[in-house]
């Protein structure tokens, strides 16, 4: 029988923590999500000479504090999985600031290993250390790696093997903080001794602690009471014989304050700093002062006052062409491959509900999931390249002036770009936005950024109701109401929906490197996936549904076969509810019609426009997806002349395409993103009533001003 | 050196935390990037339109805006 082994990876965020897991994990990795937040569980699982590990990936963080999700989720994790070691990923060139979150690692009480990662890089800069000495220093195994090239994984297992056994024979080492705040943490400790009820209560809510760890747990409970840590406070606060516990509190932050004019939280900072100021300086030797690294180098071109500008808008343009103009050639095989097993099906079965059952509802709708893959592993290639590089940061460094204005984050701007493609990659794409709350708001708003799939619906309607001379200006403004319902919908949406102090934008600008092609792969495979496994599933129950409420019933009342198409979705159940909801939408100046053509658009809004084709009984569907010009032409004259719009009715009509609901795909990943189903309803909610709103001020304006009647 | 802001450092000088001021959440998330009282930092650059900043710390680079910038006073 192999011995098992826990462990968890913790570490800052650009410290290499994921390229460390991927070479342990390789490709055996689950990814899922921790239970009510959105933050990502990774885990994986390998076998190193007679032992099974297994790996737990932690969210990067540069501390443990409560303030937010992440931080939170790393330290339950820690507490309450208890992983027989911590393997605590380390980037040697950034050493201070990554050693801080290994101070809070080691409170914790739970064996800490350091894997000194891109070691490479910081001898490169002429950064030398003494392994021994800082292991020494700090109480702590450390090994030398280089994640990217593979060095030091097999050292890394030996030492958490060695550290598992409990063979390390280094010192016990904690921060010692200044003698007043050392004085106050033995004043509250001891409390916490006496009333044990209350460290015991605290341990097996917070987590169930063993009972070795137990002069850890206190000096931690401690710590993060003196830290005014929200969470442990609550939890203290619940246990009986609190009240003692808390008067101290009170009295030694007082205390402290009157001593040294500061808060204790920063006192605890500052000492965790000092410990590990004092750590580096006696292991680290500097042999080059102050060179110009090569980071520094590329950055005075990339991010340059005036060059910074039209650099970042040319590498969106390319991340842009490469997912769209790239990706537009396999999306069309695959769709025509979708088309022609349709077909196939069509032929091979017996004309029936079961034969439309497959060729329209499944082999349609799951085609109309799959063939958005080429764009989505392009995409994904993109913006793992532009993360793994380092550049993403300096996105949102060059636009966070302008995102920030309508209260979004620079992170915020790729997504919405992508937008204009298509809104399932921009809402898988928020993905690199670390804030839960500027996340959400970008998703919420991504629907409004006008998406490729509405371009036939607004091109039909132009065509037809309009003179080309005014053609070009009709579709911009379009675009540009969306942009800025999308404006105001942030500024709405932060002020009463997502309120609070806005997050602190404190980011770090990583160190340029080349990322490895693996770690790419690995990045596209598991978004790709994702989208197929979570969104295809539901993709496939929406697309059954929406073709039974187009398809049922198939016979009249009277047993007989309807006489046409036209007729027939007319009685359907598709026909019935846009009878229902014509009262609702015709002082938009909709007619039932219009309603069943917008209920199809759920399924996908170019669908908008072939369903008008059957219910106005315009023919010629299949010279229109050619988009031959003539063809283009003659069917835009035919739906001008059945459907009776007038060009104000068609522009509110174009109006309502652009903001009501998302198509269900994006539902679909909406709720696979936000994990449940709480914001994809929200979002159906909202942009149906915004649309509505809108369409009705434009409508009403119209017909009063007597402008396209 | 009088105290001073770092919000108002040009690029390329160069100075000495004093002390951070601000909310406690706020507070709290600078000093965990290492910008302590008594770290030394040079403003490395503005962004193209003017804000955040970019600073250099501890030899890593930062950014923040200027709202944040606002609350680390330096010697």
């Amino acid at each position: 029988m192999n011995e098992k082994i826990t462990i968890a990876l913790a570490g800052n965020p650009n410290s290499g923590k994921t390229t460390i897991f991927n070479n342990l994990t390789g490709a055996r990795q689950h990814v899922g999500n921790y239970p009510g937040v959105t933050v990502e569980r990774k885990e994986g699982r390998l076998k190193f000479k007679n032992f099974d590990i297994d790996v737990v990936d932690l969210p990067g963080t540069y501390s443990l504090t409560a303030y937010s999700p992440d931080e939170v989720v790393a330290r339950k994790v820690i507490i309450e999985e208890k992983p027989d070691v911590l393997v605590n990923v380390v980037d040697a060139s950034n050493l201070e600031r990554n050693l801080y979150l290994t101070t809070q690692l080691k409170e914790l009480g739970v064996p800490v290993v350091i894997a000194m990662n891109m070691a490479d890089m910081a001898e490169a800069q002429g950064i030398k250390f003494d392994y021994q000495l800082l292991s020494q220093l700090l109480g702590v195994e450390i090994v030398r790696t280089v994640g990217t090239k593979k060095q030091g994984i097999d050292e890394l297992l030996e030492a958490v093997i060695k550290v598992a056994r409990r063979k390390s024979d280094l010192p016990e080492k904690q921060v010692k903080y200044s003698s007043e705040v050392e004085e106050e943490i033995k004043k509250i400790e001891a409390l916490l001794n006496e009333d044990t009820s209350v460290t015991h209560e605290a341990a097996a809510s917070l987590e169930g602690i063993m009972s070795s760890r137990d002069n850890c747990l206190k000096r931690w409970l401690a710590i993060k009471l003196l830290e005014n840590d929200k969470d442990v406070i609550g939890t203290v606060k619940s246990q009986s014989g609190a009240k003692q516990v808390l008067e101290q509190l009170a009295k030694s932050q007082e205390q402290l304050k009157k001593i040294s004019g500061e808060d204790t939280e920063m006192l605890i900072v500052d000492g965790r700093y000092a410990f590990i100021r004092g750590a580096c300086q006696e292991s680290t030797t500097f042999t080059e002062e102050d060179r110009l690294s090569m980071t520094e180098k590329i950055d005075k071109v990339l991010i340059n006052r005036l060059l910074g500008l039209p650099i970042f808008l040319g590498i969106m343009w390319l991340l842009f062409q490469l997912t769209f103009t790239l990706g537009g050639p396999p999306m069309e095989w695959l769709d025509a491959g979708f088309g022609a097993l349709g077909e196939w099906a069509a032929v091979h079965m017996q004309e029936g509900l079961a034969q439309s059952l497959i060729v329209d509802g499944i082999i349609g709708g799951v085609g109309g999931v799959v063939v958005f893959l080429p764009n989505i592993i392009l995409l994904f290639m993109g913006i793992a390249f532009l993360e793994g590089s380092g550049y993403m940061a300096r996105a949102a460094f060059v636009m966070d002036k302008l995102m920030h204005k309508v209260g979004l984050h620079g992170k915020s701007f790729i997504p919405m770009l992508i937008g204009f493609g298509c809104t399932i990659q921009a809402i898988m794409a928020t993905r690199t936005l670390e804030n839960d709350r500027d996340r959400l708001l970008t998703m919420l708003i991504a629907p409004l950024m006008s998406c490729g799939a509405r371009l036939p619906v607004y091109t039909l309607l132009i065509a037809a109701f309009f003179h080309e001379s005014v053609a070009g200006n009709i579709l911009f403004s379009i675009y540009l109401i969306g942009i800025a319902l999308a404006i105001i919908m942030a500024k709405v949406f932060r002020k009463w929906l997502l309120p609070g102090e806005s997050e602190p934008f404190v980011m770090e600008l990583p160190a340029y490197r080349l990322p490895t092609i693996k770690s790419v792969l690995i990045h596209m495979w598991e978004r790709s996936w994702l989208y197929l496994k979570k969104a295809g599933t539901i993709i496939l129950a929406a697309s059954i549904i929406i073709w039974t409420l187009f398809t049922f019933p198939i016979i009249d009342p009277q047993g007989n076969e309807f006489e046409s198409a036209n007729v027939q979705m007319e009685q359907s159940y598709a026909g019935r509810i846009g009878k229902a909801i014509e009262p609702v939408i015709a002082p938009l100046g909709f007619d039932w019609k219009t309603g069943v053509a917008l209920v199809a658009g759920f399924a996908a809004k170019e669908v908008v426009v072939s369903t008008m084709g059957t219910l106005y009984s315009i023919e010629d569907e299949d010279a229109l997806a050619e988009e031959e010009e003539g063809s283009v032409k003659s069917f835009a004259d035919r739906t001008r002349e059945k459907s009776g719009y007038t060009p104000l009715v068609a522009y509110v009509l174009m109006l309502f395409t652009l903001i009501y609901v998302p198509c269900m795909a994006t539902i679909a990943v909406l709720k696979r993103e936000t994990n449940g189903w709480k914001w994809p309803m929200f979002t159906i909610g909202y942009t149906c009533a915004l649309a509505w709103v809108v369409c009705f001020i434009v409508y009403r304006g119209g017909l009063l001003l007597g402008i396209g009647v | 050196m009088e105290n001073g802001n770092l919000k108002n450092l040009e690029p390329g000088q160069k100075a000495k935390i004093a002390k951070i001021s601000g909310t406690s959440s706020i507070k709290r998330r600078i000093m965990d990037m290492g910008l302590v009282p008594g770290a030394e930092i040079e403003m490395e650059r503005y962004a193209p339109l003017g804000d955040p900043v970019e600073i250099k710390l501890k030899g890593y680079h930062l950014s923040l805006r200027k709202e944040e910038a606002e609350n680390i006073v330096i010697e």
